[in-house]
């Protein structure tokens, strides 16, 4: 572990009051934008073929969070989706499963049933997805709702209204106590990248979010544009970095929202790659909140195989 | 036995081009095209209002993006119009003669005469801001400088001179980022309608040039008193008492004015810099300068 | 710059899109001529050290051929034709270079030694920009502030380094074209390639015979050309010892010059700068293209408070750096460009150890064949090290730390070099202070080595004088 230069002395004062909490959060490193983005297209240009796609294809697929968030799912939707994640590609037994089911609390027992002991884990969005407005009661009982049901894993989405208007305290307090409430299960912390609007900002709440204890931050909800991109997903990595320097724990990110192609997929495996290396290049450490994507990369997986472009009639919609 | 007979052309419709598609008028109408000889040439699309109205929306949508891309972006979308002009420049010369009354010499000169107007529009995209900006050396500790910007929606009055002219006005006005509605001219408007296919397929962004044919008359009023266009260039209009009136009408929202030129333009000489600067803003910044 | 889980594969750029004969002659008039005293020599691949082809170092009677066929140009043609169409020829040019970009990228990679993905993302992109940039200026001279109608001077005699060879081709013939003037130009010695490519783009632009030629050849071919009397104009880029040399040759003349030689930037950090993106703009400034740029940020200048866990930051950032096959598309670090520059690199970077700087290197597999350095910096330096005030050109960086803005700009400008600054805060009014002060006719502010042909480039005291880029271009080629 590299020494670095004290940001704060104790973390634990940090979280005195509002007032440490904001000059802690303000006294991070800013965020160049233009920098920042140029960093992320430098690193899109890293040509991945062979081999090297090969590994990242099977691996994007083992970090994928098959996800189905809308009003109109049932039961029969969730299951579908289930079957799809337990054995993606119909016509090849060697692809590897999804990493997670990713539904709403309610239906968590339908992907609970389905999955068994298979390993794909059942991740509930809850605290009131996706916009969070909602007493912080309701918010904790969505949570445990979906735990009491047997999720293991819990997507929440932070308060951006407080954070947006300083209110970090506020913030920090809510994800500890969904922390609490989450038991044994995991916590990723939606941080809604979209609506904080400044890399500062995402930084920040990044950073917010592994002092209450989050497990994963996660970049957006899906229902806000924009969702994730690879610069705001690269500040983030930057975050997770820098905070195991600091403290030695090791937090997850996920990039939720807009990547639907491979090749989106494969740039942000570069990214991880670059910015946090082997320890981060896994499931239980970055994942992908995407239902569209896996249909191509189980695509390019196949081309790979047969040499030849494939096309859609020969992957199942669910 | 021969068949001698002739065969029959595929006439071209002409339609009006609003954010980057050839609708007909929304009234339906359109009026005669007739060459200087009186030979028929087409049915133009009589712009009503509401087209005015509807290309004013494709201006103002398309304005965002325009002024945001690079100066070296959009010079080089001009220059592809350019060479997408030279492409059908044969096609062109037939349209000049046609709606001027002029011989193939004489439109062939003004057909290249504006292909390279049109280029010389091009390479302003890059180097106004250096010709008209500045940093300005104010007595105190601050830098301070000047840039130009675009001033947004541009309504214009195309001149009569079907291709030169017509050029001569929409280049100043997008090369540094405006988007337009254009009136073509009434009794030559099919030149317009070509060279709008020209821009459609140059990469030009849909809505940046926006063309209406029809009367002057009737479509200028609605774009000079429109609350969302922000200058108005009445080049091709003639009658002083219309041209008075639109300039009334415009000062409601205190819309830029270029007024017509007075007495016959010659669109052929060097246009200098006064349509560009006329339809760009100057924003000055300051910042402080210490430790 | 180990591998890790994640290995990337090998991402060759195929180079099968070049074709390099075996011999060229030097383009003079329109023509691949065959030299009249000039002699022939190789040259190679600095990754590979495989040889490419033969060129000509011309003698003194091809340069004056060249001269003379360039005169005739100015002359006959290309003084009397009117802006307008100038422009346009340069705009062919311009396009010709878009369409072949790929070829001039890989070939230019192959030649040099510089990452494929340079070439292709940032050299060629910006040769193409230079000549729109400049066609556009062709018929506008009168707006330019140079008076209602300033003239060409005639025939313009420019010498250019190897670092990147045909972006300073276009940063010389450009200009000196729009505005009215013909060229000879001779590219570096180790990197005839791109300019002897370019002379089948001017063919391919029916560019009138003898507006450009280009005459290959080493220092002896420069020499003559900058110091022919029919030379009205000499536009040199190289290092500051050849530039004084010449500075001293065109004395008594009437020749025109412009220089553009070394620099030994500081690339200052302050402990407000957004430091993930310094550490960026610190790689950029002095990894990129092997750190063979004249305005490289040589000199790592660490406001003290920050200074460690900017290293660390830095030290981490250049382990993920990959050095290797310029043609592969993942490469970061190419070659060095000759055996010559690598043996100075070395012994500096040698100096720099005896002077007591500590050293430090990510691991780094060097392939056997080729020039090869890794990135390299060198802590604990002070303003008194050679390895501080002598430009390297190579990619190693000397950090030395200061205290307040006004330490941080002393030593900035102590040195007789003056291209270019890097300042990285988050405040805005000490960006402005600071560029107010540095003695630097670059400074880039939370960015680095970012070049656009709008932008004029050329630097202080003895980094030379004049500016490529932007309208203040134009002046070193007009009779003003």
């Amino acid at each position: 572990m590299t020494a670095t230069a004290p940001i704060a002395g104790d973390l634990a004062d940090v979280t005195a009051s509002n007032a440490t909490l904001r000059r802690f959060l303000h006294g991070l490193p800013g965020v160049d934008q233009v920098g920042v983005e140029a960093r992320a297209a430098a690193l899109a240009t890293r040509s991945i073929k062979t081999t090297a796609k090969q590994f990242a294809l099977d691996l994007a697929v083992r970090m994928v969070d098959l996800t189905t968030l809308e009003g109109q799912d049932t039961p029969g939707k969730v299951r579908a989706l289930c079957a799809k994640g337990l054995r993606p590609d119909p016509t090849d037994p060697t692809c590897p499963q999804v990493a997670a089911i990713c539904v709403y609390g309610d239906l968590v027992p339908v992907a609970v049933d389905a999955l068994g002991d298979s390993g794909v884990h059942v991740a509930a969005v809850a605290t009131a997805f996706p916009s969070g407005r909602a007493p912080l009661e309701v918010k904790l009982a969505d949570v445990r709702a979906a735990v009491d049901a047997g999720a293991d894993e819990i997507d929440m989405v932070i308060d951006r209204g407080a954070f947006l208007a300083g209110r970090y305290l506020d913030v920090y307090d809510e994800i500890v106590a969904t922390r609490q409430a989450c038991g044994d299960a995991h916590l990723k912390v939606i941080l809604e990248t979209g609506e904080l609007a400044t890399y500062d900002n995402v930084r920040r709440a990044s950073w917010l979010a592994m002092l209450a204890g989050g497990d994963f931050v996660k970049t957006s909800t899906g229902k806000v544009s924009p969702a994730a991109t690879l610069p705001v997903t690269l500040v983030m990595l930057e975050a997770v970095r820098d905070f195991r320097a600091h403290t030695g724990r090791e937090v997850g990110v996920k990039a939720a929202g807009g990547i639907r192609s491979a090749k989106d997929a494969i740039r942000y495996l570069v990214v991880v790659n670059e910015t946090c290396g082997d320890d981060w290049l896994s499931p239980d450490r970055f994942r992908f909140g995407a239902s569209s994507l896996l249909n191509d990369l189980l695509m390019q997986r196949q081309k790979m195989t047969t040499g030849r472009y494939s096309g859609p009639d020969y992957f199942t919609l669910d | 036995m021969s068949d001698r007979s002739e065969r029959l052309a595929v006439r071209k419709t002409y339609k009006l081009y609003v954010g980057g598609a050839f609708p007909r008028s929304e009234s339906g109408r359109t009026y005669e095209v007739r060459a200087a000889d009186g030979r028929f040439l087409a049915n133009a699309a009589l712009a009503s209002r509401k087209d005015a109205r509807d290309a004013v929306v494709a201006a103002r949508k398309a304005f965002g993006g325009w002024s945001s891309a690079t100066a070296y972006n959009r010079g080089q979308v001009l220059y592809r119009v350019a060479e997408v002009l030279e492409g059908r420049r044969a096609q062109f010369v037939a349209e000049t003669a046609d709606a001027e009354g002029v011989t193939a010499g004489k439109a062939e000169r003004q057909v290249d005469a504006a292909i390279d107007r049109w280029v010389w529009y091009a390479g302003w995209s890059d180097k106004v801001h250096q010709v008209h900006g500045s940093s300005n050396p104010v007595a105190g500790p601050y830098f301070d400088f000047s840039v130009p910007e675009p001033t947004g929606v541009v309504a214009i009055v195309a001149p009569a001179e079907s291709l030169l002219g017509l050029v001569s006005v929409v280049a100043p006005a997008i090369v540094t980022g405006n988007t337009c509605v254009v009136v073509a001219a009434e009794a030559a408007p099919l030149p317009a309608i070509t060279l709008s296919e020209v821009l459609a397929t140059s990469d030009l962004p849909g809505g940046v040039v926006n063309l209406l044919t029809g009367r002057a008359a009737e479509i200028a009023p609605w774009l000079a008193s429109h609350m969302d266009v922000n200058a108005v260039d009445l080049a091709g209009v003639t009658d002083a008492d219309l041209a008075t009136e639109l300039e009334r009408s415009a000062a409601d929202n205190l819309k830029r004015v270029v007024r017509p030129p007075l007495g016959e333009p010659d669109w052929a000489a060097d246009p200098g810099l006064d349509r560009m600067l006329a339809l760009l803003e100057t924003k000055t910044v300051w910042h402080p300068v210490g430790i | 710059m180990g591998t890790g889980m994640f290995d990337y594969a090998p991402a060759p750029e195929s180079r099968a899109i070049v074709d390099i004969a075996p011999s060229y002659g030097l383009f003079i008039g329109g023509e691949m001529v065959d030299p009249t005293d000039g002699t022939r020599f190789k040259t190679v691949n600095p990754a590979t050290e495989e040889v490419l082809s033969e060129v000509v170092a011309a003698g003194p009677q091809d340069v004056d051929r060249a001269v003379a066929a360039a005169r005739a140009a100015y002359d006959g043609t290309w003084s009397r034709l009117p802006g307008r169409e100038r422009g346009k020829y340069l705009y062919r040019l311009a396009r010709l270079v878009q369409e072949r970009s790929r070829e001039l990228a890989v070939l230019e990679s192959i030649d040099n030694g510089k990452p494929i993905r340079e070439s292709r993302d940032v050299d060629v992109p910006l040769v193409a920009a230079h000549f729109f940039y400049y066609a556009g200026w062709a018929d506008k001279l009168g707006y330019a502030g140079f008076g209602p109608d300033p003239r060409p001077l005639g025939v313009a005699g420019q010498v250019i380094p190897w670092n990147f060879p045909l972006l300073m081709l276009a940063w010389k013939i450009a200009p000196a074209l729009a505005t009215g003037n013909t060229v000879v130009l001779k590219p570096a010695e180790t990197t005839p390639l791109t300019a002897l490519a370019f002379a089948d783009i001017c063919r391919q632009a029916d560019l009138p015979p003898g507006v450009v030629n280009i005459v290959t050849g080493a220092g002896d071919t420069g020499r003559a050309l900058v110091e022919h009397p029919g030379v009205d104009k000499v536009a040199f880029t190289g290092s500051t010892d050849v530039g004084r040399q010449i500075a001293r040759s065109v004395a008594g003349t009437r020749k025109k010059l412009t220089l553009e030689l070394g620099g030994k930037a500081a690339n200052i950090v302050f402990d407000d700068a957004p430091l993930d993106q310094a550490v960026e703009g610190i790689v950029n400034g002095i990894f990129f293209n092997q750190g063979h740029v004249c305005c490289a940020g040589s000199r790592l200048l660490a406001q003290e408070s920050i200074a460690d866990e900017l290293l660390d930051r830095l030290k981490r950032r250049l382990g993920t750096l990959r050095l290797g096959d310029p043609l592969d598309k993942n490469t970061d670090i190419g070659a060095i460009n000759s055996p010559e520059q690598l043996e100075r690199i070395r012994e500096l970077s040698a100096v720099g150890e005896q002077e007591g700087a500590e050293r430090w290197s990510p691991a780094c597999d060097l392939p056997d064949r080729g020039y090869w350095f890794p990135p390299t910096l060198f802590t604990g330096v002070t303003q008194a090290h050679r390895i501080a005030r002598e430009e390297i050109f190579g990619p190693v960086l000397s950090v030395l730390t200061f205290r307040t803005p006004a330490e941080a700009l002393e030593k900035a400008n102590n040195t007789p070099y003056g291209l270019s600054a890097g300042v990285w805060t988050d405040k805005g009014s000490r960006i402005l202070w600071m560029a107010q002060r540095l003695r630097a006719g670059v400074v880039w502010a939370n960015t680095f080595n970012r070049f656009d042909p709008t932008s004029p480039f050329g630097g202080y005291k003895e980094s030379g004088f004049g500016r490529e880029g932007g309208r203040h271009g134009l002046e070193g080629y007009l009779d003003v």
